[in-house]
């Protein structure tokens, strides 16, 4: 599948305003969302006895213990099927038909799931917890080793790139190449590459430009005037942004550079986020359910050291930090939409900026697979790399020993 | 565990409906107002009488029974609240009758209204509950049709009912309710209309659903010397079970509450079911009665197929059943649907239903159910009454 497979706009058709699937929720049922965001399958389980419970309870109704996820065997049966022909929801009755199956699951419950058309009374099927378009958890199920992407209910709540146009900000990223192929095989429509101070070098032009549907653009996104020039053109005609903006500078606070170098990167990854988010925002957000292949995702590739902070990368991790925080707040705005924004945080990469870094230094290639999965999958949280994944893992443990361990000069 | 004690001495009068319609910008509270107000017209008292006062309803919020006793000006010592939806009248009316029969209360008005908006039915879909909110509005399954629909699936392929099966009891219905002047409904339906209606959520098709509307339906539960003392014609309470969440472990909802509980229910009433003259089941969807029928002891789950066929269920026929054509002629009041039933059966008991007069009206079963809040009906409930 190769891209250019997107149909010309119909001048006749009305841009549908975007709707979004029930989104209120209880507490509890949010850390569904947090096990969705990252693509797990985790559900409630009682912390005395051990038994899954659904829907989330605030007890255990066997043992009235407290509950708390646990990661749950994937398989179910179909006990009844349906198809929702005349929804009472205004999304859901847009989108009708809508199959609708009640399942029990092999670690006990039943429950109520988006079914794939393929699965019907009776049949084993595989549970995923996905985020909805309202950004909630909600379970799928489809037949065990089936074409999940063939499912256009689970392509309602992904974001395949398949027939959608992507804009990349920063051709220079060493994901880049990987990711524009990696997107070019997937059946992206588009690929815009962003390249920032065009007379600078740009060794992968060629391998670029050799990709159907790539296309270089200028941008810089430290300029208001670039950012909004590209938007006038672009910002109605892409449905995915990936945010490669980056500038690594290492350096603690007495650094000789230290000022300077930390206002160019908060101007390049927390403010160029910012720019490009007012710029872009409103027409992604607008366009959410623009047909079939309407805007889906935004994704934030950030450093994992928007969380954890060497004070050797004092500026560069506050810039990351700062761009996080802006993330999360692009997420709220674009939530709208229905517009999915995934925040990847990635280890040390393997190009230059990095080599004073201990390794493993995660590839091009990895960060691109963990992006094109997650659009796939619609996750929300990705953490790319060994050390990316261990520092996670120990903050969510102990985020004073983290500190401490960063304040003697430990990364990894 | 013995028997519980029966009812002995408990009755029921002045059978009330405010009349449906299918939208009102009347809240909750008029209806109830209306209710009380033909309570006492009927009863030949003030209002102020009642010493006791219970309402069933999803859209009194944010108030409750308490606050309309100064809304009403009534002063009762006994009140009592029962959002319960479709099991809201068996539940009031055991309550009321213990308070009755151990004297805390003189006079209980036992109430169910239900305002509807245009929007405001899909509205209430939101917030229906806990596990709806969390496991079933977001499946595009808000509303219970598609609850119901894949309990339909299971529970008809279980018992062997095919869809004009369980389409006899829904024309049979509303052969009923073109007798009943107050239905919403009152159009002629055919076996094949109701098999060719609009796909709703596969098998509940149109004629299966209900019509929200608004409306209230209302009686008074008192002694039977306080009815003889005013001069009121009144029934008996001969029996009542309700039970909650009756099969926990079930998959699947292929019956209710009631099967725990249908022993206690014909020992009370000293009857087999054979011995009823007309049945009230509660009926958002007819294969729901048939779950009921099955349930309350009148076949076996997999005889409903040759039950449904052999029995003609209209007010003429050899088990008259929901003989005001059910909520599905005559509109789903909210919680008022839950009362339907109960102040049917009083009617034809006391011989003032008119045209839809059962001839033979001595003694009849009403049934409950009420409350999906995610893969099953939660409530279950049955009286049989007695004509006095």
């Amino acid at each position: 599948m190769t891209g250019a497979a997107r149909p010309p706009a119909n001048p006749l058709w009305r841009t549908r305003s975007p709707l979004l699937p029930p989104g209120a929720r209880s507490r509890a049922a949010h850390l569904l969302t947090a096990a969705a965001a990252r693509g797990v399958f985790e559900l409630p389980c009682c912390t005395g006895c051990g038994r899954f419970a659904w829907p989330i309870p605030e007890a255990c109704p066997d043992c009235l213990a407290t509950v708390a996820l646990s990661p749950a065997p994937r398989g179910a049966r179909v006990i009844a099927a349906t198809t929702a022909e005349v929804p009472a929801d205004p999304y859901f009755r847009q989108r009708a038909p809508w199959r609708v199956g009640l399942v029990a699951m092999d670690c006990g419950p039943q429950a109520l799931v988006h079914l794939d058309p393929g699965a019907g009374a009776g049949d084993a099927v595989r549970m995923t917890l996905v985020l909805d378009r309202a950004g909630q958890a909600v379970l799928h199920a489809g037949p065990e080793g089936g074409d999940m992407q063939a499912d256009p209910q689970w392509r309602e709540m992904t974001a395949d790139p398949a027939g959608r146009r992507v804009l990349i900000t920063d051709a220079r990223h060493v994901a880049v190449l990987p990711l524009a192929r990696a997107l070019a095989g997937a059946g992206a429509a588009a690929i815009h590459l962003g390249v920032p101070e065009a007379w600078k070098p740009l060794p992968a032009r060629a391998a670029f430009e050799a990709l159907p549907g790539v296309r270089l653009v200028g941008l810089d996104v430290t300029s208001d005037r670039s950012v909004t020039d590209l938007a006038a053109d672009l910002a109605g005609r892409v449905e995915i942004v990936v945010n490669t903006t980056d500038l690594p500078r290492p350096g603690g606070l007495m650094a000789p550079a230290a000022q300077g170098d930390a206002r160019a990167m908060h101007d390049s990854v927390a403010l160029g986020m910012l720019r490009l988010a007012r710029a872009f925002g409103p027409a992604m957000a607008a366009r959410g359910a623009d047909g079939e292949r309407g805007a889906v995702a935004w994704v934030n590739l950030l450093s994992v050291l928007a969380r954890a902070h060497p004070p050797g990368w004092a500026g560069y991790a506050a810039a990351h930090a700062a761009g996080l925080s802006m993330a999360q707040a692009l997420r709220a705005d674009l939530a709208s939409g229905g517009v999915r924004v995934v925040t990847v945080l990635t280890g040390p990469t393997e190009d230059d900026a990095f080599q004073t870094l201990d390794p493993p230094h995660v590839t091009g290639r990895a960060v691109a697979d963990a992006i094109l999965n997650a659009l796939r999958r619609g996750l929300e949280e990705v953490v790319v790399g060994d050390v990316a994944r261990d520092l996670v893992a120990r903050l969510e443990k102990n985020p004073k020993a983290v500190e401490r361990d960063l304040a003697r000069g430990g990364l990894a | 565990m013995g028997l519980p004690r029966g009812y002995d001495g408990v009755v029921l009068a002045v059978p009330v409906t405010v009349p449906y319609v299918r939208h009102s910008p009347r809240p909750a509270q008029w209806w109830v107002g209306q209710a009380l107000a033909a309570l006492a017209r009927g009863a030949g008292l003030s209002h102020r009488d009642f010493d006791g006062l219970s309402v069933a309803s999803f859209t009194l919020g944010p108030d409750t029974t308490i606050g309309l006793t100064q809304h009403f000006g009534l002063s009762p010592r006994y009140v009592d609240f029962l959002p319960l939806g479709g099991v809201s009248g068996i539940a009031a009316l055991r309550r009321a009758a213990r308070a009755v029969q151990a004297g805390d209360a003189d006079v209980v008005a036992c109430i169910a209204a239900d305002a509807n908006g245009p929007q405001s039915f899909r509205r209430s879909l939101e917030q229906f509950s806990r596990a709806s909110q969390d496991a079933v509005y977001p499946y595009g399954a808000g509303g219970p049709n598609v609850s119901f629909a894949l309990i339909a699936q299971a529970f008809m392929a279980d018992a062997g009912l095919s869809r004009a099966d369980v389409g006899r009891i829904a024309v049979a219905q509303r052969t009923n309710g073109a007798l009943n002047p107050a239905a919403l409904l009152r159009g002629p339906m055919t076996l094949d209309g109701y098999l060719g209606a609009r796909p709703i959520a596969p098998p509940i098709h149109l004629f299966d659903c209900v019509m929200p509307c608004a409306g209230a339906e209302a009686f008074l539960v008192l002694r039977e010397e306080t009815a003889r003392a005013q001069g009121l014609p009144f029934v008996r309470l001969t029996a009542a079970i309700e039970r909650h969440n009756g099969f926990p472990d079930d998959q699947v909802m292929l019956r209710g509450g009631w099967v725990r509980d249908v022993g206690t229910l014909w020992s009370q009433a000293g009857v087999a079911p054979g011995a009823v003259d007309l049945v009230q089941t509660y009926d958002d969807y007819p294969f729901v009665c048939a779950m009921q029928l099955a349930d309350l002891g009148f076949c076996d789950r997999r005889e409903l197929p040759a039950f449904l066929a052999q029995r003609d269920l209209t007010v003429a026929g050899d088990l008259p059943h929901n003989t005001s054509g059910g909520q599905l002629s005559a509109g789903q009041a909210g919680c008022a649907g839950g009362f339907l039933g109960l102040v049917e059966a009083m009617r034809q008991l006391m011989r003032v239903a008119g045209t839809r007069q059962v001839a033979r009206a001595r003694r009849a079963l009403v049934s409950g159910f009420g409350m999906i809040v995610f893969d099953r009906g939660l409530g279950s409930g049955a009286a049989v009454l007695e004509a006095a």
